[in-house]
């Protein structure tokens, strides 16, 4: 019996490393082939180890760019991203959480009929409104801009139906006891629900940020300035090259550095985000 | 120190439920009032609307000589303990009993003061740093009392504190409420379902059953006088034994006309075998059951020469009908399948009229 375990166990591990392999080898290729030389990726005899060209690709990725499609440092296009992902994640935490605290604890006229029109607008992603969204925003003059970048895409009905969710779950005795104590609306807000939501908002600022972080499509319509351009458009651009050689080790530095922000904003909120999973304070 | 008086006090839900329907009553300065009814009978609405939490659809609630049907929970001058405490489980036992006092502008350090006082009274000044979830469910209770008495408030309203605590030290919170509520010497209204914690606690015992008072009075007097068969049912455990006197046969010794109702306690029936008690009652009884507790034994028995009469409506905490309920101290009693004779002299009698509506003094 114990050996029997003991053989289900192996089979089990290694099951587990080949997918790992499977998940993790692309990712190693890239970052291989970002320290290797263009020459050797282009004429195929890549070689599996790191080469020795690491300091000076990423040198040259983060501030300097191409020499030919892309025209900016990828550190630029890594800060435009940071700003539109970091916009985006906290404008819908603060804009979903505050109108899911005026339909849950606040009785108005057509509260329902609000609540039901947020609903509906999860079923319009921004593929189906771009057209009119971007007639908007190029009327606003904000092409171009951080706001024009960001402002669309943070109305957000996922996140205010998460929040009401959450809200309805919070016994209403601690509202009375707070109206008891003489806390207004707002005191109540920012003195007892925020504190309670905050492994929610940690959670969802996990999933915010990289959806923002990869948006693709709405910069691409949107940005035509070079210096304005996200990272995922910069990598875009430098795959296609008309008469050149695509710089295969710069664009996986990019690919890789890409990686880099979203990992980080997970290993960091992923504490607090499984603590908020294990203590239930409520 | 104030007065609670409530004039005719009414509730309807926008759904045209009425829950409840004119109430009028005054507990005085530091009197404990208890509200106690089944779960449904509005007693809890009612506190709720004492405390502010609910809008009063008509009449008057009046705290310390002062209407207060318009005014805000915090503007009342109350203090609330809830059932599940509803403390701030972010904050930590000394921010949950400041909070209230901040919020009110009060001086940091009389802040201080008084939140180190209730602690000290209620036996927290080790646990202030902790979060509610770090306390048993008993510390928990007495955080939500130091919420309330570090207000220093007119009134204490409780509402059902208690129940969500195990029995052992329910009995210990509830002789801790009484003396915590002689020392301060605080008005307070308490809602509970329990009878046994309203006939310990009460100065003034309020019996409340499907949105309108049954009954008020001293406790004492509540269980030696009931007024209906409800409260007569309601207060005291094992409950009263109701027997229609329509459909039995039983007489009493000169029997009003309009006697409906007999109800014995089962503590007042006597096992005898000898006469009956002049002008009082005896019943022929073939036990069905016993229950030993100890202290005292249960005989469960029906009536020898009912057939299947039916007896008074079987409410929720009421006996079959026809089984009567018999006390006797000390663990001897009679065996199952005795035939046994229980007597009760006439001032245990306890008559109401037929519809169980209204007593009737012998």
């Amino acid at each position: 019996m114990v050996e029997h375990e003991g053989i289900r166990r192996y089979v089990a591990h290694v099951i587990l490393w080949i997918g790992i392999a499977i998940v993790a080898f692309p990712v190693y290729l890239a970052f291989i082939a970002s320290t290797q030389d263009n020459a050797a990726i282009a004429n195929g005899q890549m070689s599996l180890l790191p080469g020795d060209h690491f300091l000076e690709t990423y040198y040259q990725t983060i501030f300097v760019g191409t020499s030919g499609s892309t025209r900016e440092p990828v550190g630029t296009m890594m800060f435009n991203s940071l700003v539109m992902a970091m916009l985006i994640a906290v404008g819908k935490i603060a804009i979903s959480i505050i109108s899911a605290y005026a339909i849950v604890y606040f009785r108005f006229p057509f509260r329902m009929t609000i609540f039901w029109l947020i609903f509906i607008t999860l079923m319009l992603p921004v593929e189906v409104r771009i057209y009119p969204t971007y007639k908007i925003v190029a009327d606003l003059h904000l092409l171009d801009s951080y706001a024009g970048l960001s402002l669309p895409l943070i109305a957000s009905a996922t996140a205010t139906l998460l929040f009401r969710q959450f809200f309805m779950t919070v016994p209403d005795e601690l509202l009375e006891a707070s109206r008891i104590d003489g806390a207004g609306p707002f005191r109540f807000f920012w003195d007892t629900l925020l504190p309670l939501s905050r492994t929610n908002m940690a959670a969802l600022f996990v999933i915010l940020f990289i959806l923002g972080w990869n948006q693709y499509l709405w910069p691409l319509l949107i940005t035509t300035r070079d210096d304005m351009q996200t990272i995922q458009i910069g990598i875009r651009k430098m795959i296609t090259t008309t008469d050149a050689l695509t710089e295969w080790p710069i664009v996986m530095a990019t690919a890789v550095l890409a990686m880099l922000p979203p990992v980080f904003v997970v290993l960091v909120m992923q504490k607090l985000f499984v603590r908020g999973l294990v203590e239930t304070e409520k | 120190m104030a007065n609670v008086a409530l004039r005719n006090v009414r509730k309807a839900y926008p759904n045209g439920f009425e829950a409840i329907k004119g109430v009028s009553f005054t507990v005085g300065d530091g009197q404990f009032c208890v509200l106690v009814g089944p779960s449904g009978c509005g007693k809890s609405t009612l506190l709720r609307m004492v405390a502010g939490l609910e809008t009063v659809t008509a009449g008057e609630i009046d705290i310390g000589g002062r209407v207060v049907n318009q005014i805000e929970p915090a503007e009342r001058d109350i203090a609330m303990v809830f059932q599940n405490y509803a403390l701030y489980p972010h904050m930590s036992v000394y921010n949950n009993m400041a909070y209230g006092l901040r919020n009110r502008g009060m001086a940091r350090d009389e802040i201080d003061r008084r939140v180190r006082e209730a602690a000290r009274i209620l036996e927290l000044t080790a646990m202030l740093d902790r979060k509610p979830r770090q306390l048993s469910g008993g510390q928990r209770q007495r955080v939500a009392m130091g919420r309330a008495i570090v207000r220093q408030p007119k009134v204490f309203l409780f509402d059902e504190p208690l129940s969500n605590l195990d029995a052992k030290l329910r009995i210990a919170m509830r002789v801790e409420i009484r003396k915590l509520q002689r020392r301060l010497n605080t008005t307070s209204i308490y809602v509970t379902h329990d009878q046994l914690e309203a006939m310990t606690l009460a100065d003034v015992l309020v019996v409340m059953n499907g949105g309108r008072i049954e009954q008020i009075g001293n406790p004492l007097d509540i269980y030696q006088k009931p007024a209906t068969t409800f409260v007569a049912s309601f207060i005291g455990a094992p409950p009263m034994n109701l027997i229609s006197l329509r459909d039995s046969d039983i007489r009493l010794h000169t029997q009003p006309a309009e006697a409906g109702i007999l109800g014995i306690r089962p503590e007042d029936l006597q096992m005898a075998n000898g006469a009956v008690p002049r002008d009082g009652i005896a019943l022929e009884l073939t036990v069905e059951a016993i229950e030993r507790v100890g202290a005292e034994t249960y005989v469960y028995g029906v009536r020898s020469q009912q057939g299947a009469l039916p007896a008074v409506s079987s409410k929720p905490g009421e006996l079959p009908p026809g089984e009567i309920l018999v006390r006797i101290p000390g663990q001897s009693g009679p065996k199952v399948g005795e035939r046994i004779r229980a007597s009760a002299p006439r001032d245990k009698l306890h008559v109401f009229s037929a519809d169980g509506g209204q007593r009737i003094e012998l």
